[in-house]
């Protein structure tokens, strides 16, 4: 297929890898956290990590957005869609997250108007067709997808579409970074930035992580060769002794951003003081809410929330897994309190998560795998 | 090199609790299936995880018996000195026509191809309709048409059925639920628990047409694609199949939860793992590309005309020459191999080179938005 298939080549990956191998000092580790889901997703599916040289580890990071929701929000907005007459429009992943009392599609099935959708403006959609009713978008996501949730509020404005509204869960992923790097057992080397939160807000913003914390940032594309790509790119610096913020993704990142969106979303939306994130704890300045102005497109202020904090069980040690700092299986509630059936924190929500691929696959030796996988297809 | 004893006792440690954790999840893995929702969720419909549990833990618990337990496509049962094959399905789809087909046409073939995965011969149907107030009588003789031409392609009668009508808004219009007896006079054993490493998996043609097909006609994603579904009959193409390769171990139709969730029912049944080859597995680029933009995996598409079949290793020419000596196989593939270990996984040589396992999904393959 065009625009895919020749960032997934296998001889190229075989010569990017050769030199990422290159580059590996003796007696060194290098740690590196991608910090976008959809990083995780595309290392996960193209089995990525088999090109990686022992010496490189690769540490999922908190961008993916369904995965950081808390359970108390999930609670809110159950209870927004148990409302008469409301219809609770998701994107699909978020419909499986539980919350303190079930997911979306518990909900649903016991009898709450819940339905998928692809973008906000679908359910501005159906909106539209159902004057009747009171449209609720469950707005989740990065920098990524705060400006189609904005455009959509400010659509519905113009059209005067007044049974929508929007609960807004965007977070932004700078504070989520900070509170990574002010950790005082960090181990990364460097990161790999997030391409779709860069095409708006740009790499302008993680010059900080350079100069300040002297951790190299690559902001890297979604294709596997991207990947690859990028990391050369973190070990090019260590090796030159540099730190910088480099941009692999330059053929859709600008690197001032996006003005025009981050327009929409400041024109629409305003930082929260602080935000819950699962696993990680209050952080502040970290999410975004609806701004007075559009009052009446904000969920929020329309319905009265329970607003109850379901709390992370305090042995909970995402935080911990998503630096680096433990391994899935030392966390406390590993595996007992905390499964891929009742996950407690992020990295047990989503599949990719290292705890819940640990979880699933972590009694298989990984080189095994790689192994017999390679002989047995080789034999075809 | 030598490394200080302290060293060594710490390493040790550390595997050793490693160990005791990974001890506790396989305790919790045996335990018996167990539904944990209060209220069946759509998950429970989708053919993966939930929906083994929910069987495993509510049907089969109360149903046991040996023609049940292996919980294949259909039971085979020794009767008056023969073999005779029995199966059902219910089928409901939105919408109820789609490029390629309709319910009618899914609801004949369907339960023609879940005989002939027993290496049976399919001789009879029966059809039981759940019909909406205010569904359109000519719609209902379109969808009675398509079962009509469809039984008649696949050289069965359809022989007794059922009507029921329920309130407007208590059905989507039209559910239907077929059953089908056909007869296995082959000497053939087939069995998802019979895959042997050396084994090869076969594919007949290329995966997820129906299913991209049915996303598509929904009209959510405001897409267009010259696709159809692939609702087809399959027992003359198992027949071929048996004549060339009698040892073959095991065929199923690749509809709900698509091939990864049979390899994995294949690798847990059989205790073995099930090597898959990405580059060699039959995709269409129409349904790749959807796929690329859904975020799901093709591997997890329904088909609802295509076969997965384990032969012994020495037959694989003549399996796959069988296959596509029909036009309904044309595209048939060798896509993989059964090895003896890790069993019970299903593992994946990616097109980029990689390696993977293929879990079972939980539900339906969800869209991400990231």
């Amino acid at each position: 297929m065009r625009y895919v298939d020749e960032f997934r080549d296998a001889d190229t990956a075989q010569a990017v890898a050769a030199q990422i191998a290159a580059l590996c000092e003796p007696d060194r580790h290098y740690t590196f956290m991608e910090v976008c889901g959809g990083h995780t997703h595309t290392i996960y599916k193209h089995g990525l990590e088999d090109y990686l040289p022992e010496a490189v580890t690769l540490v999922h990071g908190p961008g993916c957005p369904v995965c950081v929701i808390p359970m108390g929000r999930v609670d809110d907005a159950i209870a927004i869609a148990e409302q008469p007459d409301v219809i609770l429009t998701s994107f699909g992943d978020m419909l499986r997250v539980p919350g303190g009392r079930g997911s979306f599609l518990d909900a649903k099935a016991a009898g709450a108007d819940i339905r998928m959708v692809y973008s906000p403006l679908d359910a501005l959609k159906i909106a539209r067709n159902n004057p009747d009713k009171r449209v609720v978008f469950m707005a989740i996501g990065f920098e990524t997808t705060a400006p189609s949730t904005a455009m959509t509020v400010l659509r519905a404005a113009a059209e005067g579409i007044d049974n929508f509204s929007i609960f807004c869960n965007h977070v932004t992923i700078i504070p989520a970074i900070k509170a990574i790097l002010d950790s005082p057992d960090l181990r990364l080397d460097g990161f790999l930035g997030p391409g779709h939160v860069s095409t708006v807000i740009g790499c302008r913003p993680y010059e900080f992580i350079a100069r300040d914390h002297g951790k190299p940032l690559v902001t890297a594309g979604f294709e596997p060769l991207d990947i690859l790509a990028s990391v050369l790119m973190l070990m090019r610096q260590i090796a030159e002794g540099r730190a910088d913020v480099e941009n692999q993704y330059a053929r859709v990142v600008p690197w001032h951003g996006n003005r025009r969106a981050l327009e929409v979303i400041g024109e629409v939306m305003e930082l929260r003081p602080y935000f819950e994130w699962r696993g990680l704890g209050f952080i502040s300045q970290s999410a975004l809410q609806v701004r007075e102005a559009y009052a009446s497109y904000d969920a929020e202020r329309i319905f009265e929330l329970p607003g109850v904090r379901v709390a992370d069980p305090k042995a909970c040690q995402c935080g911990e897994v998503l630096k680096g700092v433990l391994k899935p299986w030392e966390c406390k509630v590993f595996g007992t309190a905390c499964t891929p059936e009742t996950p407690i924190g992020t990295c047990m929500v989503s599949s990719e998560g290292a705890c819940a691929a640990y979880y699933n696959f972590g009694r298989f030796n990984r080189s095994h795998v790689r192994e017999i996988t390679l002989t047995e297809v080789g034999r075809s | 090199m030598t490394v200080e004893p302290a060293a060594t006792s710490e390493v040790h440690r550390q595997h050793d609790r490693e160990q005791e954790v990974l001890d506790r999840i396989e305790r919790i893995r045996r335990r018996p299936a167990r539904v944990r929702e209060e209220r069946i969720t759509l998950a429970h419909g989708a053919g993966g995880k939930a929906t083994h549990t929910l069987i495993e833990a509510v049907f089969l618990e109360a149903f046991r018996n040996p023609a049940l337990e292996p919980l294949d496509d259909g039971a085979v049962l020794d009767l008056l000195g023969g073999r005779l094959a029995v199966t059902t399905d219910a089928f409901v789809v939105s919408p109820l026509f789609f490029p390629g087909g309709c319910i009618g046409d899914l609801a004949v073939n369907g339960t023609v191809n879940d005989l002939a995965m027993t290496g049976a011969r399919p001789v009879a149907l029966s059809a039981s309709f759940v019909l909406e107030e205010g569904f359109p009588v000519e719609e209902l003789q379109r969808v009675a048409a398509a079962m009509a031409a469809s039984a008649q392609a696949a050289g069965v009668q359809i022989v007794t059925g059922d009507t029921k009508v329920v309130q407007r808004g208590k059905g989507d219009g039209c559910y239907i639920t077929t059953s089908g007896v056909g007869v296995v006079d082959r000497p053939v054993r087939l069995s998802a628990s019979a895959a042997q490493p050396g084994d090869v998996v076969l594919v007949s043609g290329p995966i997820g047409d129906h299913g991209v097909t049915v996303m598509l006609a929904r009209g959510d994603l405001d897409l267009d694609a010259d696709i159809s579904s692939d609702t087809a009959p399959l027992h003359e193409l198992a027949g071929r199949l048996l004549d060339a390769v009698p040892e073959t171990r095991l065929l199923r139709d690749a509809t709900r939860g698509g091939v990864a969730t049979i390899l994995n029912e294949v690798a847990t049944a059989s205790a073995v793992a099930v090597v898959v080859d990405e580059a060699a597995v039959p995709v269409q680029p129409v349904v790749t590309g959807a796929c690329e933009l859904l975020g799901i995996d093709p591997l997890y598409v329904a088909c609802e005309g295509r076969l997965v079949a384990v032969v012994p290793g020495s037959d694989v020419d003549a399996g796959l020459a069988a296959l596509q000596s029909l036009p309904v196989g044309a595209g048939a593939a060798v896509i993989g191999r059964i090895a003896d270990d890790p069993a019970g996984l299903v593992l994946l040589k990616t097109g980029f080179g990689g390696s993977r396992i293929v879990d079972m999904l939980v539900g339906d393959p969800l869209p991400r938005i990231c």
